[in-house]
């Protein structure tokens, strides 16, 4: 088991700079996810701890020992790649054995951990077949299974669900949490998805242009994004950004009044679809609804406060037509302020 | 519309089809009656004669040798210069454009820039005397030197036509996704491990097309023997020519010409067997 320290990681691919001073720090038998939108670094990031990449400046620590320099072989780590390569000139035993063969390790020795990674993943019954006669899902199995079997102190997963169907993505996802949770690995997963990231991980670090913009547990991130685009990046609507002007203390938008932080012009409101509710009167803040979606477990309202586009969660079985005007009570506590000129969120007092 | 269409595949594939049966099939079905018929009927003389030629011995022998000797370091190079390559970022298309230059030259044009190099009055020669290290001309390439002169067939053949090996594994290198040799080095593989682990069991379609090119026209190897050795070095390809055009022989010339492409066959066969890959374990 080891924790992971990356060290102000830079890298430049010649004039772009993918990785801007990128810090995290992985503890033993954690498990993190990177989550961002393709181009982020996430992937880059995760190949540098792998030792696939060199870079630029920086270091990575891991269990206390540098590695920066060291080929991935001595890292002392395992992964599961995005196409799973899973060798396909090699049986699925050879295939998980892999890592144990390269260890040098004895023939009894091998077949005891082949056979308990295989357990853990569900796929004794294929040991004997070549990877081409296996389903998506199966393949994944045995790419996790091979990373397993080699018992690594730290597992890197590279989206490692991203080519499966939606149901099997699911399955998959709640039983690799089950199985990482058994094993104990100190585990980096990339991700752009973020309900896997937020199903998965014990924190989350959220990227977005080479950096690093949050970590935090799934709660924190969903609740107090640090920045426009994590709260807008993560939950599904996403959250609603409604410019308001703050006097004394106190926003108001229509007849209602928030308490507001005295901060910049650019004053931003982030508000989540479920944080705000119909007020059974028509008061607080105007919502002019545009769409409804029943969405069976909830409604999704689509419409404009002060102008501007919002998205609200509402009960399944709430009364709302499309062209309606209706009213939002919303929690102060529970709403996001967000500094429009940087982008940031504003400290909560 | 099945019925209406099913021709057209074979009214597309007919002119190449055509082709190849009238200037390949019908030339191989008479080179073969050549072979096997002398005077009145059929007969087995032409193979008889061929067989007791004073040449026919060494020209097989040396056939062989050259094909066994030139073909692996041919397929040894080509693997060390495409792996080397394919990890090349910058000038990539450069350097391979210089390496397959010989393969525009022909192999006639081939031989005699060699021999410009290796004989009695060549570069090679000028070179050595020239730093003092021969007092006059040395023949290379004569009757007195087999071994030079075969080292330098080996030699022109080994630049002549290495390059055809090195394009097509070059292809195939470059057909294997980088993620199983990542995958090989993050669970420990050391770079020899995972050439002779992953690399080459994942190359072995294109091996085994490169390797069957190069056995084929190895077994027919004339020009550039020809033209280095002429016929101090006896091949069987040359063999047959000498019988076709010197000794005005077509029967015998055919059986020549039959026995390599038999010889060819079976070659062939035994890589196809050899080397073949299972359907469920291509990627």
């Amino acid at each position: 088991m080891a924790d992971i320290v990356i060290d102000r990681v830079v890298k430049e691919f010649g004039s772009f700079r993918a990785l801007q001073e990128v810090s995290l720090t992985v503890n033993d038998g954690e498990f993190v996810a990177l989550l961002g939108p393709s181009g982020c670094g996430k992937t880059t990031l995760l190949r540098i701890i792998a030792g696939l990449e060199t870079q630029t400046s920086g270091r990575v620590v891991i269990g206390g020992q540098d590695v920066s320099d060291l080929a991935p072989r001595k890292r002392g780590l395992a992964m599961v790649f995005q196409n799973y390569a899973v060798f396909p000139h090699m049986t699925v035993f050879e295939n998980v054995a892999f890592g144990l063969r390269m260890q040098k390790a004895s023939q009894a020795d091998v077949k005891r951990k082949v056979e308990r990674a295989a357990a853990l993943l569900h796929i004794e019954s294929y040991l004997d077949r070549y990877p081409a006669k296996l389903s998506g899902g199966q393949r994944q199995r045995v790419a996790v299974a091979r990373a397993l079997a080699v018992e690594p102190a730290v597992l890197l997963m590279d989206e490692p669900l991203s080519n499966l169907d939606a149901l099997l993505r699911l399955e998959m996802r709640t039983e690799l949490k089950a199985v990482l949770r058994e094993a104990g690995t100190t585990t980096i997963y990339v991700t752009h998805d973020q309900t896997e990231a937020m199903g998965l991980a014990d924190r989350i670090a959220v990227m977005y242009g080479g950096k690093i913009d949050q970590i935090g547990s799934p709660l924190e991130i969903y609740a107090t994004p640090a920045t426009r685009f994590v709260g807008g990046f993560i939950g599904s609507p996403p959250m609603n950004f409604i410019k308001v002007a703050c006097s004394g203390g106190t926003a108001r938008i229509g007849e209602a009044a928030l308490p507001c932080p005295m901060a910049g012009k650019d004053l931003e409101l982030g508000l989540r679809g479920e944080d705000a509710a119909l007020s059974p009167n028509g008061s607080g803040i105007p919502f002019d609804v545009r769409v409804v979606e029943p969405m069976g477990s909830h409604l999704l309202l689509t419409g404009a406060i002060d102008g501007q586009l919002a998205r609200i969660v509402a009960p399944p079985t709430a009364k709302v037509n499309a062209g309606e005007r209706v009213g939002l009570n919303v929690d102060p506590s529970r709403v996001t302020w967000i500094d429009g000129s940087t982008g940031r969120a504003i400290a909560r007092a | 519309m099945p019925a209406r269409t099913s021709w057209i595949p074979y009214a597309l594939i007919a002119p190449s089809v055509i082709f190849l049966a009238a200037l390949f099939l019908v030339p191989l079905v008479q080179t073969v009656w050549l072979s096997v018929s002398a005077g009145d009927g059929l007969s087995l003389e032409n193979y008889r004669r061929m067989a007791g030629d004073l040449n026919f011995a060494l020209a097989v022998k040396n056939t062989f040798l050259l094909t066994l000797v030139v073909v692996p370091l041919q397929v040894v190079l080509a693997l060390a210069m495409a792996t080397m390559v394919t990890k090349l970022d910058k000038g990539r298309d450069l350097v391979l454009w210089v390496l397959t230059i010989p393969l525009g030259i022909s192999d006639l044009a081939a031989g005699l820039a060699w021999l410009a190099l290796l004989q009695n009055t060549g570069y090679l020669n000028s070179a050595l005397y020239a730093l003092g290290l021969i007092q006059g001309p040395v023949g290379w390439l004569s009757q007195e030197t087999p071994v030079a002169l075969f080292f330098a067939i080996v030699l022109a053949e080994l630049w002549r036509a290495t390059a055809i090996v090195l394009v097509i594994l070059i292809a195939g290198l470059q057909l294997i996704p980088k993620e199983f040799a990542e995958a090989a080095e993050i669970f420990g593989a050391r770079p020899w491990t995972r050439f002779t682990r992953i690399t080459l069991p994942l190359l072995k379609p294109s091996l085994q097309s490169a390797l069957i090119l190069r056995t084929v026209l190895a077994f027919e190897v004339f020009a550039v023997v020809y033209a280095l050795g002429g016929r101090n070095f006896p091949v069987l390809a040359g063999e047959a020519y000498v019988w076709q055009n010197d000794n005005q022989n077509y029967g015998v010339a055919a059986a020549y010409a039959v026995l390599i492409m038999a010889i060819s066959l079976a070659a062939t066969a035994v890589y196809l067997r050899v080397l073949r890959t299972r359907p469920e374990q291509l990627p």
